[in-house]
């Protein structure tokens, strides 16, 4: 194990009492592979991440890196692991090759070969136009790019990406995805933290499912959704007074309750035997003059892993300014009790997918 | 569209997982070579980290040119105003106002320079290159060290546009030049303790925006009841009892001395006036013996948000 964490606590007052963000967890991460941790805002991600990389200090607990321990030799660890964040911590008035360049004189790498690896980055990523201009100016994905950079410049034996593409559009996301990949085959240890349930499937080896500072599940993505069984099947209907009839149907060739989604015209249900079951369901359908939108099976995703684990969907409210770490998370207390329409998490889905 | 439509979607055909074998040896060639770390003292490793990030904070100001606008613009106008507008009506015993004035607009001016370190760090904290520093092996203090570094040299240059103002409007120095040359060294090693200060605070605020406030509470009171602008004579008792022990008094007073600017008015007989150099360098020494580890100890503990 490269990360060994056992029993990390750490507890925040707010106004509202105090808000435990990690409240015992436990963590191990072998040498050469990728964990995510996956949970929703508020989870405890960031706060895991920031006890890691010795920004902050557990109240109990231990963690080893590398043999290391973090508390009694922080700086020992912040010689062997890259870091990259949410907020791309890069400084707007310096070119990209003057971060680099600052952020290798840091690690003492000297001024010469810290001029020289900045160069390599830059070429690495794909920077060279963006390199000697001032980061102001750059995109969100370039802001990125350079502070995964930043993270990449002494070759970790560890790289910490908390959120890695959180706020970036779409196609911004797949290029980081690819650097990372390349990455990840060179056999760089990577603890990443998400929320989207398709980031953890595409990137990592492992996901530990974190929820209100615990880890509430573990295994590969196909164990987790191993965990809820086969397929699922999915209509959309014409009419929403049909529903009744729709769920009944689902029902008596589902295993399981069907579920009705919050504008009343989408029916799913868990199946063992896929193919059958659909046939069944929609020849049933059609005996009983139910008219379809549409219809289709779906292989369950990390979504409905969470549904079932947590008993409450993964809030997906995207908000870039939202971190679990501090006094923040009484925010999601609230968003607990107020379910978030199952439409928002959709829309994630949908948005992830294009 | 109904919500549920796009789980209808063919579900997208995704690249397979890396999945490394275990055990399997980094390939550190493609990631580029790093050179061996040089065998540092830590002398020169403190020294070289501070320089680091002292170029950084210059570079800042080179590149921001509102910062420069603030830092130059603000000291003419300021030099303009008081000697223009009040120099006429407020009369100072044995000396004419602008000679009066200048030590005030200098010491004003650096104390509001170090106003610069509590915002950048606030911001610097904000915009997350704190907790990037701060997960790097370098030395606790060099980020601060850059930073108070970064206001001296800012308020340096305010000074010599500030003195150019002032001898065109009629402000001479009527001292050797090893006193003038104190005199500067004193106003800029205040400001630069000043800045630890304010940095401290500035880490101690929730928002860049907090500590823009914050510091106009506490300069104006600071700057403004004092001898700067008006003799402190002339104030009612409680203020002029704070303007007489105001370390900006001092400051104001010792560099009066060095140029050369005292006039004939008496000098207040409290030991702080009497003897503001030796006044000023106490405080000096006591902002950097209780800030500095205040702000390395503060440093060591904050991350964003």
């Amino acid at each position: 194990m490269i990360i060994e964490a056992q029993g990390l606590t750490k507890t925040y007052q707010s106004k509202s009492g105090p808000v435990h963000a990690l409240a015992g967890l436990d963590l191990q991460v072998p040498r050469g592979t990728v964990k995510a941790l996956l949970g929703p805002n508020g989870a405890g991600k960031t706060t895991v991440v920031k006890m890691l990389t010795t920004l902050i200090k557990p109240d109990t607990g231990t963690a080893v890196i590398d043999g290391i321990d973090i508390i009694r030799h922080p700086k020992s660890v912040r010689r062997i692991i890259g870091v990259s964040g949410q907020y791309a911590a890069v400084d707007e008035n310096l070119t990209g090759f003057e971060n680099l360049e600052m952020v290798g004189r840091l690690y003492h790498l000297g001024g010469a070969a810290a001029r020289k690896r900045a160069q390599e980055l830059i070429d690495l990523f794909e920077l060279t136009a963006a390199g000697n201009r001032p980061v102001k100016g750059f995109s969100g994905g370039m802001r990125r790019r350079i502070d995964l950079a930043g993270a990449l410049v002494i070759n970790p034996k560890i790289l910490f990406l908390d959120e890695p593409t959180t706020g970036l559009d779409p196609r911004s996301r797949i290029a980081l995805w690819e650097v990372i990949k390349r990455l990840v085959a060179d056999g760089t240890t990577v603890l990443l933290t998400t929320q989207y349930l398709e980031e953890a499937d595409q990137l990592a080896d492992d996901i530990v499912v974190i929820d209100d500072g615990r880890v509430i599940a573990e295994g590969t993505s196909d164990q987790l959704k191993a965990q809820i069984g086969g397929h699922r099947v999915v209509v959309a209907l014409v009419d929403a007074t049909d529903v009744g009839t729709a769920r009944e149907i689902l029902a008596r060739h589902g295993s399981g309750e069907p579920s009705v989604s919050t504008d009343g015209r989408g029916v799913e249900v868990a199946v063992t035997d896929g193919p059958t079951a659909l046939q069944n369901m929609l020849s049933d359908l059609r005996a009983a003059e139910v008219n379809l939108h549409d219809a289709g099976m779906r292989r369950p995703t990390l979504d409905d892993v969470f549904l079932k684990l947590t008993g409450h969907k993964a809030d997906l409210t995207v908000t870039d300014n939202d971190t679990d770490a501090g006094p923040k998370l009484s925010k999601r207390a609230q968003a607990k009790r107020v379910q978030k329409p199952t439409a928002d998490a959709d829309a994630t889905d949908l948005e992830k997918v294009t | 569209m109904s919500p549920r439509h796009s789980a209808l979607r063919p579900e997208p055909v995704t690249p397979e997982p890396v999945t490394p074998e275990p055990g399997r040896e980094r390939n550190e060639s493609r990631l580029g070579t790093l050179p061996p770390l040089p065998s540092w003292n830590p002398l020169s490793l403190w020294y070289s980290d501070g320089w680091t990030v002292t170029k950084r904070n210059l570079i800042k100001i080179k590149r921001s040119p509102d910062m420069l606008v603030f830092a130059v613009i603000q000291p003419i106008m300021f030099v303009l105003l008081f000697s223009q507008v009040y120099g006429g009506a407020i009369a100072v015993q044995g000396s004419d106002y602008t000679q009066f004035l200048m030590a005030g607009i200098f010491a004003q001016t650096v104390v509001f320079g170090a106003t610069f370190s509590g915002a950048a760090m606030a911001l610097d904290l904000k915009e997350g290159i704190i907790d990037r520093f701060r997960s790097l092996p370098m030395n606790a203090s060099a980020v601060l060290i850059g930073r108070t570094n970064g206001d001296l040299a800012l308020n340096a240059i305010s000074m010599i546009i500030m003195m150019a103002t002032g001898l065109a409007v009629g402000w001479r120095v009527n001292t050797s030049p090893p006193e003038f040359l104190a005199g500067v060294g004193l106003l800029l090693l205040f400001g630069y303790a000043f800045s630890w200060v304010m940095a401290l605070l500035g880490m101690s605020v929730k928002s860049p925006e907090v500590i823009n406030n914050a510091s106009f509470l506490i300069l104006f009171p600071l700057t403004f009841v004092s001898n700067a602008f008006v003799p402190s004579e002339t104030l009612p008792t409680p203020l002029r009892v704070f303007a007489e022990w105001n370390p900006v008094s001092s400051l104001v007073q010792a560099v009066r001395q060095l140029f050369g600017n005292l006039g004939t008015a008496p000098v207040p007989d409290i030991w702080t006036m009497q003897n503001p150099i030796l006044t000023v360098l106490i405080g000096i020494t006591v902002m950097l013996l209780v800030f500095v580890p205040l702000c390395i100890r503060k440093f060591a503990s904050i991350s964003s948000r």
